[in-house]
C-alpha cells in the first residue's frame, strides 16, 4: 500500500524540491537520488499552517523547533530504565504500579501533563499486550511516537479480537495456561507493559538489565532478550 | 456493569465493540474532563469517573476467538457509559459488581 | 455501522506490517506544532481527534497518520477563525520551496 509517506528522510540540501505540482507522492523521481521527494497536499497543508500561525503570533518562531528537540530525546530506552529498575527494586516497582507519575519522577523523569501512564506487570501465569483500536494512544511522553504497525489498520482492528494470532506473527507464543489481556487504551490512560524479567539475570547489573528490555516488549508483542548464555 | 448500546455520531471514545456488552470493574482509573464535551469546544465539566472495566474474549467474541476462556479485554469506560448489568444474559458473561 | 476510525475487532486476516519508517521531517513538526497548540490551550486532544473522525471513510483509510492530523488540524484552526482555507491554499502552493 503506498500511502505517500513511506520516504527517506529528508536531507535538507538547498536544492531539494518539494512542493511541485506533483500531487501523488511517488510519481515524482529524480533518478539518482533517494532523497527525491513530493510532499502530499496534508504535508504542505501543515507547514503552511505553521508558517501562518507564527506569522500571525499564534506560536513562537522557535516554538516547532524546541518541542522537536524534546521528543527527540524521548526513547523506548526511557521505558526500558524504568523496567529495569522496577526489576531491581520491588518497592520501586510496586509504586509504579500503583503511582506510575511518583514512580517516574523518583527517578528523573518530570511529570508531562495531559494524559496519565498506567503499567500493567506481566508475569508467569498472565501476559498484557496493548492496542488503541480508535486511534493510536501510546505512552509517547516516555517512549517516544509509537511505531508504524502499532498504528496500523491491521493492529488496530485485530489486537482486540486475535491477540494470540498477532502476537504469533511477532514470534510471540503462549499456551493455554497462559492468562492474555487485552488492554484498549480507549480514554485517557497510556498503558506501558512492565516484562517479565527473563531467566538467568539474577545478579546482573540495572544497565545490563536496561539492554534486554525491547521496545516491544513494552507493547506487550515482545518479551525482552535473553541474555547471552557465554558472556 | 453493561456497556450503553447508544449508537451516537458524534466523539466519543466508547469502541463499537463492547457496546452492549457486560463486564466487571476491574479499577477505577481516575477522574477525566469528559471528551465528548471538550471535543467541542466545551470545558469537559465536570470530570467523569473512568472505569477500567474487564470482558472475558469469549463472551465477546464467541467463536470468533482463538484462545482460551482465560483470556481477557480491557477498556477504559466513562462512567455516563455504563449502567447496572442487572440480570446477567446468559452464564458466559462475567458478574457485575 | 461503526464509524471508520472504530475498528477494534473488524474482520482482518491481513498480517501486521512490521516495517517502520524513520519519521520524515514534516511528520515530526506535525507532531510538535500538535503539541505546541495543546501546551498553548489552542486545541486539546478531544478536538483534534474529532476533527480525524470527520474525515470521510474513504479518505481516512487513504492518509497517512500524520496527514490525518494535518486534516484534523487545519479543520480545527478554521473552525477557530485562526486561519482561513484561502490562506492555507495560497501558503501551501508556495511553502515547499521555502521550507527546503
Amino acid at each position: 500500500m503506498n500511502i505517500g509517506w513511506n520516504r527517506p528522510a529528508i536531507r535538507r540540501d538547498p536544492g531539494l524540491t518539494m512542493g511541485s505540482d506533483h500531487d501523488h507522492p511517488g510519481d515524482h523521481h529524480h533518478p539518482g537520488t533517494e532523497e527525491d521527494i513530493t510532499l502530499s497536499q496534508p504535508a504542505r497543508r501543515l507547514l503552511a499552517m505553521e508558517e501562518l500561525l507564527v506569522e500571525k503570533g499564534v506560536i513562537g518562531a522557535d516554538d516547532v523547533r524546541r518541542v522537536m528537540d524534546v521528543i527527540a530525546a524521548r526513547s523506548p530506552v526511557d521505558g526500558a530504565r524504568v523496567v529495569a529498575r522496577a526489576w531491581m527494586d520491588p518497592a520501586f516497582k510496586l509504586r509504579l504500579l500503583e503511582d506510575p507519575r511518583a514512580a517516574l519522577a523518583e527517578v528523573g523523569y518530570p511529570p508531562v501533563s495531559g494524559s496519565k501512564l498506567a503499567v500493567v506487570e506481566n508475569t508467569e501465569r498472565v501476559h498484557h499486550l496493548v492496542v488503541c483500536s480508535l486511534c493510536s494512544c501510546y505512552p509517547t511522553s516516555l517512549l517516544g511516537p509509537p511505531p508504524d504497525w502499532y498504528k496500523s489498520f491491521a493492529y488496530r482492528s485485530r489486537a482486540v479480537v486475535d491477540p494470540r494470532g498477532v502476537m504469533r506473527e511477532f514470534g510471540l507464543e503462549f499456551g493455554e495456561g497462559v492468562e492474555v489481556r487485552v488492554v484498549d487504551s480507549a480514554a485517557d490512560l497510556r498503558y506501558m507493559v512492565l516484562p517479565l524479567r527473563p531467566e538467568g539475570t539474577e545478579g546482573m547489573a540495572e544497565e545490563e538489565l536496561v539492554a534486554l528490555v525491547t521496545r516491544d516488549s513494552l507493547v506487550g508483542v515482545g518479551v525482552p532478550n535473553q541474555p547471552a548464555v557465554n558472556p | 456493569m453493561r456497556v450503553l448500546e447508544s449508537m451516537v455520531d458524534t466523539h466519543h471514545r466508547t469502541p463499537g465493540y463492547i457496546k452492549g456488552r457486560v463486564g466487571r470493574v476491574e479499577a477505577l482509573s481516575g477522574s477525566f474532563y469528559d471528551p465528548e464535551d471538550r471535543a467541542y469546544g466545551g470545558s469537559g465539566l465536570p470530570k467523569r469517573e473512568l472505569y477500567l472495566i474487564e470482558f472475558g474474549m469469549l463472551s465477546l467474541w464467541g467463536l470468533r476467538y482463538r484462545g482460551g476462556e482465560e483470556d481477557k479485554l480491557l477498556v477504559d469506560i466513562y462512567e455516563h457509559w455504563l449502567e447496572p448489568a442487572g440480570d446477567p444474559a446468559g452464564p458466559r458473561v462475567d458478574h457485575g459488581f | 455501522m461503526n464509524a471508520v476510525h472504530d475498528m477494534g475487532g473488524l474482520p482482518s486476516e491481513q498480517p501486521i506490517d512490521r516495517s517502520e519508517h524513520h519519521l520524515m521531517e514534516w511528520e515530526r513538526r506535525t507532531g510538535a506544532l500538535v503539541d505546541v497548540l495543546r501546551e498553548k490551550r489552542v486545541i486539546n486532544t478531544d478536538e483534534l481527534r474529532r476533527g480525524i473522525e470527520a474525515i470521510p471513510p474513504d479518505e481516512y483509510r487513504r492518509l497517512g497518520y500524520y496527514e490525518r492530523w494535518s486534516t484534523s488540524l487545519e479543520i480545527l484552526l478554521v473552525e477557530k477563525g485562526l486561519l482561513t482555507k484561502q490562506e492555507i491554499d495560497g501558503r501551501a502552493a508556495t511553502v515547499g520551496a521555502r521550507w527546503a
